[in-house]
């Protein structure tokens, strides 16, 4: 799975020592992670661990106090706002499913669809056939072809869930980061999603956070677990879990 | 899909709003001219004048559509761009007015010899000329929109932070215009003009030009509109009407995409504003009254934001109900009755009186093809809300 280590040997995703505070509460302190490229890491911990702010600053949406953050080794995030990480190859999934509810879900691929972003070439674009195949082939991943043409807002939640992998499939980034992917989906939902992840993950490299166990453990990659904001145990996820300080704070006796 | 903006196939509802706009533009200035008064067939010229006053509004709830309905901008401050767009076309004809004013000063506007001004300040210079004046018309208020909007949405001002803040604009801008030092005539405004292009603005001939014009900026309005929102630009502005943060993890630059159509907006307002100032006859401090942009958002709801056609259809029923209003006994009430309105609106029509239809017309189409789905024709459900971007809220 983790096959791409030989690829590069610098890092794709680069934190060190960041820190990130709230009104004096340290939602991130002194955050120190690498990823590999071609890496898919699970990022588990107890609510409040801090993981959607780490993802929050990955994504420019919150600046840290202090750290660095470099993204291919040589781009430093924390200058960027989102739209330029975003362009630069950094997807992101949010925990609560967030698709464009009133359009339809063509549609909406086609708004995530790597493209020229600025105005006026969104208001002269014209229909490209690269694009619709492209699109085609991720309805078919994210096996959403039959509704292709339905209002995204009328689709089930796992569907949503599914239909934002497949937004972030189509910015075709470098590293995609999946917030809570599974979360309400059935045990079948669950599976599949872990299924896709893996397909992803044969060229993309992937961060997913996860509450669910379970699901953690059908992935089979290395996992972080965050706590008070900083990094309490990494390794497989025998190792984590046998951690004893990961069980007093997140797993539970 | 979508084929390039402008010439696009027009929908079943965008072709019967175009072909009721140029009937009306066409046929009304008629049957005024070509009719002797004592014909029942002719329109009298102060219908002319009133139903180009509310075609001019049309205008401006359709710039309103274009940012609330479509991008979630809820300005109150629309009508500042409409009275700017006014301004500059009062100040064409003032120049216009030359010796035959009451000063007889072939220079200077009445009010700035009352005040005792020795020469034209520099910002009334070249609105002698129409052309020049035309395109103040859109410069002033797009400029404004342009750097407020810069402003504002750089900084991230959203929602009713920005709503508040356009309505602070449009009242600075009334008490600006107040001052008889700022040079726009003060408190009377811009009024006594005598004729445009050098056609008199008394002639009825002229009033049902200005009524064509205005229907043929209507028409051309709605164009550009709607060219926007089925472009793929629209599909943007509808995203982040809907899930704002989503689309800049997506790559877009929001805040300039919010600025490309407030801008935009602003200019279709100030075309409204130039072709009201001549029908009306007069252009003051008044029009930048908060309230009035308050009134042209609730046009804009009542007849269904993003619809475009929904927008002008609502300016047209509110305007014509507060004509009636206002000339009868109900008078002192119109205002507790707009309030009701725009309360039963949002409480019992959320969707407008368009969007409530489009909504009752897809249900019948849908019930009817699953009643009958032998005779479901592909092509029928797009009968009237087959609109590439589809005006209803998601539920």
């Amino acid at each position: 799975m983790i096959a791409a280590d030989s690829r590069r040997t610098s890092a794709l995703l680069y934190l060190d020592g960041v820190h990130v505070s709230f009104d004096g509460f340290h939602a991130i302190n002194n955050l120190s992670l690498t990823i590999a490229p071609g890496e898919m890491r699970a990022i588990i911990g107890p609510n409040g661990a801090g993981k959607t702010t780490m993802m929050d600053i990955i994504t420019g949406k919150t600046r840290p106090d202090e750290g660095d953050v470099l993204f291919d080794g040589r781009t430093d995030l924390t200058r960027l706002d989102e739209a330029e990480i975003a362009e630069l190859g950094i997807g992101r999934k949010f925990q609560k499913p967030t698709v464009f509810e009133s359009q339809s879900v063509d549609d909406n691929l086609l708004l995530a669809l790597r493209d020229d972003r600025r105005v006026n070439a969104t208001l002269f674009w014209r229909p490209k056939a690269s694009g619709a195949e492209r699109i085609d082939e991720i309805l078919e991943t994210i096996r959403l072809k039959d509704s292709r043409h339905a209002l995204a807002g009328s689709l089930s939640h796992g569907q949503k869930q599914w239909l934002e992998i497949g937004m972030l499939l189509a910015q075709n980034p470098k590293l995609l980061l999946v917030d809570e992917p599974v979360a309400g989906m059935t045990d079948v939902e669950t599976h599949q999603t872990a299924e896709l992840l893996k397909t992803i993950n044969r060229d993309k490299t992937v961060i997913v956070v996860e509450h669910d166990m379970t699901f953690v453990r059908e992935l089979g990659v290395k996992v972080t677990c965050l706590h008070e904001g900083s990094v309490l145990a990494e390794g497989s996820i025998d190792q984590v879990s046998e951690n004893e300080r990961v069980v007093e704070v997140y797993l539970g006796r | 899909m979508t084929a390039f903006p402008l010439t696009q196939k027009l929908e079943r509802s965008a072709t019967v709003f175009l072909a009721v706009v140029a009937a009306a533009g066409i046929l009304l200035p008629l049957l005024n001219l070509l009719l002797p008064d004592s014909s029942p067939l002719h329109v009298p010229t102060y219908l002319i004048s009133l139903f180009g006053k509310y075609v001019c509004y049309a205008i401006l709830a359709l710039s309103i559509d274009l940012v609330w309905g479509y991008c979630g901008i809820l300005s109150l401050g629309h009508g500042a761009f409409f009275a700017l767009g006014g301004y500059a076309m009062g100040m064409y004809l003032m120049r216009q007015i030359g010796p035959r004013g009451v000063y007889a000063n072939p220079i200077l506007p009445d009010f700035m010899v009352f005040l005792n001004w020795k020469s034209l300040p520099w910002y009334w210079q070249g609105f002698d000329m129409f052309w020049f004046a035309a395109i103040m018309v859109l410069l002033v208020p797009g400029l404004l929109a342009f750097c407020f909007g810069w402003l504002a949405f750089r900084s991230r001002v959203t929602g009713v932070y920005f709503s508040i803040i356009t309505q602070a604009m449009t009242y600075a801008l009334l008490l600006a215009f107040f001052r008889n030092d700022f040079g726009f005539g003060g408190n009377n405004g811009l009024t006594d003009f005598k004729d445009i292009l050098g056609f008199s603005l008394q002639a009825d001939g002229t009033r049902a030009a200005l009524f064509a014009a205005s229907c043929l900026a209507l028409a051309l309005g709605f164009l550009i509109c709607r060219s926007v929102v089925n472009s793929k630009l629209g599909k943007v502005l509808l995203a982040i009407r809907d899930a704002e943060s989503r689309t800049r993890f997506l790559g877009y630059r929001v805040e300039s995409y919010k600025l490309f159509v407030f801008t935009l907006s602003a200019c279709l307002a100030g075309v409204a504003g130039a072709l009201y100032v001549p029908q009306v006859g007069i252009i003051n401090p008044s029009e930048f009254a908060p309230g009035n942009s308050i009134e042209a958002v609730i046009w804009v709801a009542v007849g269904g934001r993003g619809t475009l056609i929904g927008a002008a259809l609502g300016a047209f029923a509110v305007n014509y109900a507060k004509t009636m209003f206002t000339s009868g006994a109900l008078a002192p009430y119109w205002l507790f009755l707009l309030g009701a309105l725009f309360v039963f609106v949002t409480l019992l029509l959320p969707k407008g009186l368009l969007g409530t239809f489009y909504a009752w017309w897809d249900n019948r189409v849908a019930r009817r093809g699953a009643n009958a789905p032998s005779t479901n024709n592909a092509e029928d459900p797009a009968y009237f809300a087959d609109d590439a971007v589809k005006p209803h809220m998601a539920e």
